[in-house]
């Protein structure tokens, strides 16, 4: 009985964050950043291919540091999807590991999962690829720390 | 000009603009580099483009990893041990604090240094060198496709 207000809820919380995404992430702007889909728990990002993202003009492959920053912001995604109440996230650590070469001239898509959350951490699993998750270009693990101030992590001495 | 050439030409300017140059995503970040001190410092200057968090300000946790990937492969090819580019083979970032609108540095010091493979650790910081804003290990693939 509560479905639709769930699928309410869900549409809601997409849409804002859809919205926050867009006007307040001047990076993910400037990177071309699409959100495809954000669910519970999972997220969905594309990144556009495009000549200013390039790093290495030889071969025309995206440089890793775009890839790092889509994972950062599809795993964070992954996580706010998570969260019971929206609180600030920041960003702990992300290791990621770099499987095969991307192909020139192709988007990028992300695809986060946040798989646990506790009172202070929450801890995201991401792949990025082409075309198939289950072929991806890099596969990320992060940690987030929850309810920071303003997202603020270390503080001030 | 190959890298080699590009490498060589770097380190007589004594700064990274012939290697930037062939990098458009370094560019794009405001990335540039020095050598101060004997030390090489890769520099990514502020710009608005590279924040991530509005309400801080802060800037982007991905330019920050971008930053530290980069400078550990800038290391690398300064230290000429490494003749091909670098390939990224895992690199893990360790957010410390929050990092200011204002440029940002970055040092790689290089662990290890074998024949396949390349360990470099990097530090990230703004004003005070002591209070660094990110960290990154990583290793790196350092032989040519064969």
């Amino acid at each position: 009985m509560s479905t639709d207000d769930d699928d309410q809820a869900r549409r809601e919380r997409r849409a804002q964050w859809n919205r926050m995404f867009a006007a307040n992430v001047p990076h993910n702007v400037a990177l071309g950043i699409e959100i495809l889909e954000l669910g519970a728990e999972h997220a969905v990002f594309r990144l556009p291919y495009a000549a200013h993202l390039v790093g290495n003009v030889e071969t025309g492959v995206l440089h890793g540091g775009a890839i790092t920053a889509l994972l950062d912001a599809c795993s964070g995604a992954a996580v706010f999807g998570a969260l019971a109440k929206p609180q600030p996230i920041a960003t702990l650590d992300l290791r990621i590991d770099y499987l095969r070469p991307g192909a020139a001239g192709k988007d990028i898509l992300a695809r986060a999962t946040c798989y646990r959350v506790t009172r202070n951490v929450a801890f995201t699993r991401a792949v990025a690829y082409h075309d198939d998750p289950d072929d991806p270009i890099a596969s990320a693990a992060g940690t987030f720390m929850l309810a920071t101030k303003l997202g603020k992590v270390g503080g001030t001495p | 000009m190959t890298l080699v050439a590009r490498v060589a030409a770097a380190k007589a300017a004594g700064n990274l603009g012939p290697l930037v140059d062939v990098i458009p995503y370094a560019k794009f970040l405001g990335l540039n580099g020095t050598v101060v001190d004997d030390e090489l410092i890769t520099t990514m200057a502020f710009l608005p483009t590279n924040i991530g968090n509005p309400a801080l300000p802060a800037l982007h946790g991905g330019t920050l990893g971008a930053l530290l990937e980069s400078a550990a492969i800038f290391q690398l090819l300064w230290a000429a041990e490494t003749v091909v580019l670098p390939k990224t083979i895992t690199i893990t970032v360790d957010y410390l604090r929050s990092a200011a609108p204002v440029d940002t540095f970055a040092r790689g010091v290089i662990v290890r240094h074998g024949r396949r493979v390349a360990n470099v650790s990097v530090e990230a910081w703004q004003d005070d060198r002591a209070r660094p804003v990110a960290t990154a290990h990583a290793h790196f693939l350092v032989m040519a496709d064969s």
